[in-house]
């Protein structure tokens, strides 16, 4: 006799097994570190930092070893174990004029006080496979960088001041000012709509890069376009101070890397306005700097009703936009489709049958 | 001899959705002047029908001539796609129930006006601009309004600005679908007596598709009602809503007359 | 012909295999027959990013032969960052000559810029194309724009000067400002400032525009119209300073604004660091002459 197929337990416990042998691979092959991976697979930590709005770097490489380098599912280890932690304190907003600068570049002046440094970037390489780095334990020659004006100069100013600031103090880009009310935290009030751009950001900065990317480019193909220049990107340090009650000043805690990326975007003005540059804000852990422009535009697209432009495109559309950006949900939800769904698909069946004989039975009744 | 001429000829048209008729073996001719008023309930088949008549769906079957201004009748589904396009912006207007379908939302009302004027190669700014104040007024919408973007205007003035944009380059013939469904009755009345008083002045030729028997009483010469994809009763407007035959119209007048 | 790579490999000269390359001479060819039209290529993966001049390079290295001259300029200055990288990706894959000298280059590669000095015939020049479509901000699909450009159905363009004239009682593209090739085609110069528009119409040049990312390639041959689109009462104008070139004096050339401090402090140059140099030298040979 026929009996259905049981033992799911038995199941997961399997595939956890083999889970746990491909993820350690070969055993004949060293087994990957989590220094080695936060210090030589930088980018893909610092994404998952981003996505799982946590600063730990070491947390972050042990949830891509954990993950196989599945980035997604680190974002989801890491904001798993996010959301189990205390909380002690808020920071002081972070200042990023007061950041050490490592790489600055505006694609609007080309000189300025501090000058341009393109610090560590993969722009203008040659993206060629360098074969050399086939060989182990060997360095690859380090090309000497180019740079658009000088290389970093060793009396590199303390404050560089920030394009946007230069611009505001001119009068031509609109001044983002705070409004002094405390931003809503989206990890424990759930979004609602319509959404303030402070709640924007949060749900922005926790994205799918890639998701946020196709977007961000739709916006530069005519799909809600925002003239958009790149005013500034600059990556660096940054202190995270606290203000504890009983002291009259505060105190620094530790540095965070960050990627700061400012477009400056067409704005025709109204009648109350004149017309003056507007911004598109984008913020990445570490050097998220792809995510950080993607960010940029994708804000100042949401920005679409409150400038008193028509919004018709995906990328103006809040609704659209933080409902679907959260890659834990995207891909929570993609793939549930994975599970049972035998009874909704048993009741499906017997519809269809029943419409398919209806229609045999019209076809005949019609010849 | 062009007056011996209808200004469209529909014969046999029909379209399927599927084996599904969306309208069936519709034939009629529309004079210069002449205002044709389409009934029925949603889902009769008259938008389907609208649709085929204004080259924006191929039917299935049957022929749409059209004669054009050098007096040639010209099957519509025959023409090149350059000669249709052009057709459909200069010689011929549609005026969409939702006025959001008919205008840019994302320009300004003159521009709005000024956008057939540019396509068919007006190049001086200052006359299109000239131009859209006089059709703003026509419309009865302030001249003063001319830079503001159309979501500022109520949903009776989206509507006369969409009937502006489409009569700012003298069209011969405009098709209209339910133009004043969706507004309020008081903006309703004043519509249809701006439209009555533009279609007469600029003699213009009307498919009118609508389910208010009250707009075709008010602005149609002739009458056409729509079940199921077919036409059940047509004659003068008068007449039908008076002396209905078809036991479809007399339960759509009665209907009215209740309501 | 190959050139040996740094690792024992090796590329072919100028980094495309032949056949690649007589596939984009062939779309030049066509673009060259229907001056402004937009034609469609099968864009090869290179080893920069997509909307830093992949179209640009694939063009050149086309055309590109062991005899020619190669300029590169960024912004119209031979020393920024794109520039040198691109001219050296060149150096490296073809060994050919390089110049600063806009006189002589007999292939000049350029994003957002044209050179203040007058063109010449026999000389080539390269844009860079982020962007091919002028109809993409009225209407992004490309299935309607190609039907557009095929009836010729420019109108809406003026639509949207009309709403800057409106607005701003101005026009206000500023950059990439749509022109209309040989009374046909409309076409987007690339984003080159209009203070170049004028230099676009009869250029005895040859200009060629390649998009690598949205794959075409298009083309204004020597001594074609190239008419930039206005009203009659609101014609073209372009770009004028109340500065002159704080280096060399220049009151023709387009200007760069540089921020030199935090207090408001600005400097003007020549964005053509070419003419800008030229004209300085030809300065001081002056003076000594003089002297």
């Amino acid at each position: 006799m026929y009996v259905a197929v049981k033992g799911g337990e038995k199941a997961i416990a399997g595939a956890h097994r083999l889970l746990a042998e491909e993820r350690r691979g070969d055993p004949a092959v060293p087994e990957i570190s989590l220094d080695q991976i936060e210090q030589q697979l930088s980018f893909a930590v610092d994404r998952v930092m981003s996505e799982g709005s946590l600063y730990d770097p070491e947390l972050a490489a042990l949830a891509i070893k954990q993950a196989r380098g599945d980035l997604v599912e680190a974002v989801f280890l890491l904001r798993a174990y996010r959301t189990t932690l205390p909380r002690f304190a808020d920071s002081l907003p972070i200042d990023t004029a007061d950041m050490a600068v490592r790489r600055r570049v505006s694609a609007i002046f080309k000189d300025l006080p501090g000058g341009q440094m393109l610090g560590p970037t993969f722009d203008y390489t040659l993206r060629l496979l360098d074969f050399s780095l086939m060989a182990e334990g060997k360095p690859a020659d380090i090309e000497v960088p180019m740079s658009a004006s000088d290389p970093m100069p060793a009396d590199a100013p303390a404050q560089m001041p920030r394009v946007t600031d230069l611009l505001v103090a001119d009068g031509i880009l609109a001044a983002e000012t705070d409004d002094g009310e405390r931003p809503a935290d989206i990890t424990r009030i759930p979004l609602s709509f319509p959404a303030d751009r402070a709640t924007r950001l949060q749900a922005l900065a926790r994205g799918d890069e890639g998701f946020l990317l196709g977007l961000g480019y739709s916006t530069q193909r005519g799909y809600g376009r925002s003239h958009p220049f790149a005013g500034e990107i600059r990556m660096g340090d940054v202190a995270v101070e606290l203000q504890p009650e009983e002291l009259p000043f505060p105190i620094e805690i530790g540095d965070i890397e960050l990627t700061e990326c400012q477009m400056v975007n067409q704005y025709k003005g109204d009648a109350e306005n004149p017309p003056q540059f507007t911004r598109g804000y984008g913020l990445a852990f570490g050097q998220g700097e792809r995510k950080a422009m993607a960010m940029a535009l994708v804000d100042r697209a949401l920005r679409a009703e409150e400038l008193g432009e028509v919004a018709t495109s995906p990328a103006q559309d809040a609704e659209f936009v933080l409902s679907h950006c959260d890659n834990l949900e995207a891909s929570g939800f993609v793939q549930h489709l994975k599970l049972p769904h035998y009874v909704d698909f048993q009741a499906e069946l017997s519809t269809l049958r029943a419409l398919r004989a209806a229609h045999a039975k019209r076809a005949e009744a019609a010849e | 001899m062009s007056a011996d001429l209808p200004l469209l000829r529909v014969s046999q048209v029909s379209h399927f959705y599927g084996d599904r008729a969306g309208c069936r073996d519709v034939s009629f001719d529309l004079w210069p002047g002449e205002i044709i008023g389409i009934v029925g309930e949603s889902g009769s088949g008259k938008t389907t029908l609208l649709n085929c008549l204004s080259a924006r769906l191929q039917p299935s079957h049957g022929r749409v001539i059209y004669r054009d201004r050098s007096e040639v009748m010209r099957d519509i589904y025959a023409l090149g796609e350059a000669e249709r396009r052009f057709l459909t912006r200069t010689d011929w207007g549609f005026v969409h129930q939702n006025p959001r379908d008919g205008l840019r939302l994302g320009v300004t009302a003159g521009a709005n006006i000024g956008e057939r004027l540019m396509a068919v190669g007006t190049r001086h700014y200052g006359n299109i601009r000239d131009t859209a104040r006089d059709w703003l007024g026509r419309v009865e919408i302030d001249a003063a309004r001319i830079d503001d973007l159309p979501p500022a205007f109520s949903g009776g003035m989206q509507q006369r600005l969409q009937i502006a944009r489409n009569l700012v380059t003298a069209p011969r013939l405009v098709f209209m679908d339910e133009p004043t469904g969706g507004l309020d009755v008081s903006v309703q009345a004043r519509l249809l007596d701006l439209l009555r008083d533009l279609v007469t002045r600029l003699k213009l030729s009307v498919v009118l598709v609508t389910h208010d028997l009250a707009v075709v009483r008010l602005l149609a010469h002739r009458l056409m009602v729509m079940q199921r994809g077919r036409v059940v009763e047509e004659g003068l407007t008068d007449q039908v809503l008076d002396d209905p035959h078809h036991p479809y119209t007399q339960l759509l007048v009665s209907s009215v007359l209740q309501a | 012909m190959t050139t040996p790579d740094s690792r024992g490999g090796s590329y072919n000269f100028a980094y495309l295999d032949e056949q690649s390359k007589r596939m984009i001479r062939r779309a030049i060819l066509k673009a060259v027959a229907l001056p402004g039209y937009q034609v469609p290529f099968g864009g090869r993966e290179m080893p920069m990013p997509h909307g830093w001049g992949t179209g640009g390079i694939q063009v050149t290295a086309s055309i590109i032969g062991r005899d020619d001259v190669l300029k590169v300029i960024d912004q119209g200055a031979d020393d920024t960052t794109n520039a040198v990288s691109i001219r050296n990706f060149f150096l490296r894959t073809t060994g050919v000559a390089t110049t600063e000298r806009t006189a002589d280059a007999s292939i000049i590669q350029t994003r957002h810029r044209m050179p203040e000095r007058k063109l010449q015939e026999g000389q080539i020049m390269v844009f860079q194309v982020p962007i091919p479509e002028p109809l993409r901000w009225l209407e992004p699909r490309e299935s309607e724009t190609r039907t557009m450009h095929a009836l010729a159905e420019y109108g809406i363009m003026h639509v949207r000067l009309y709403e800057d004239i409106a607005r701003l009682g101005r026009i206000a593209t500023a950059y990439d400002y749509p022109v209309q090739v040989n009374g046909r085609y409309l076409m987007r110069p690339s984003p080159i400032p209009k203070f170049d528009n004028p230099k676009l119409d009869r250029n005895p040049a040859l200009l060629l525009f390649g998009a690598g990312r949205e794959k075409r390639i298009y083309a204004v041959p020597p001594y074609t119209d190239v008419k930039s689109l206005d009203f009659e009462d609101h014609p073209f104008e372009v770009q004028s300073w109340d500065h002159t070139c704080a280096l060399c004096g220049a009151d023709d050339s387009f200007l760069d604004e540089i921020v030199t401090d935090d207090k408001g402090g600005r400097m003007f140059v020549c964005s053509d660091t070419d003419y800008c140099a030229e004209r300085r030298t030809a300065d001081g040979a002056n003076a000594e002459a003089a002297e």
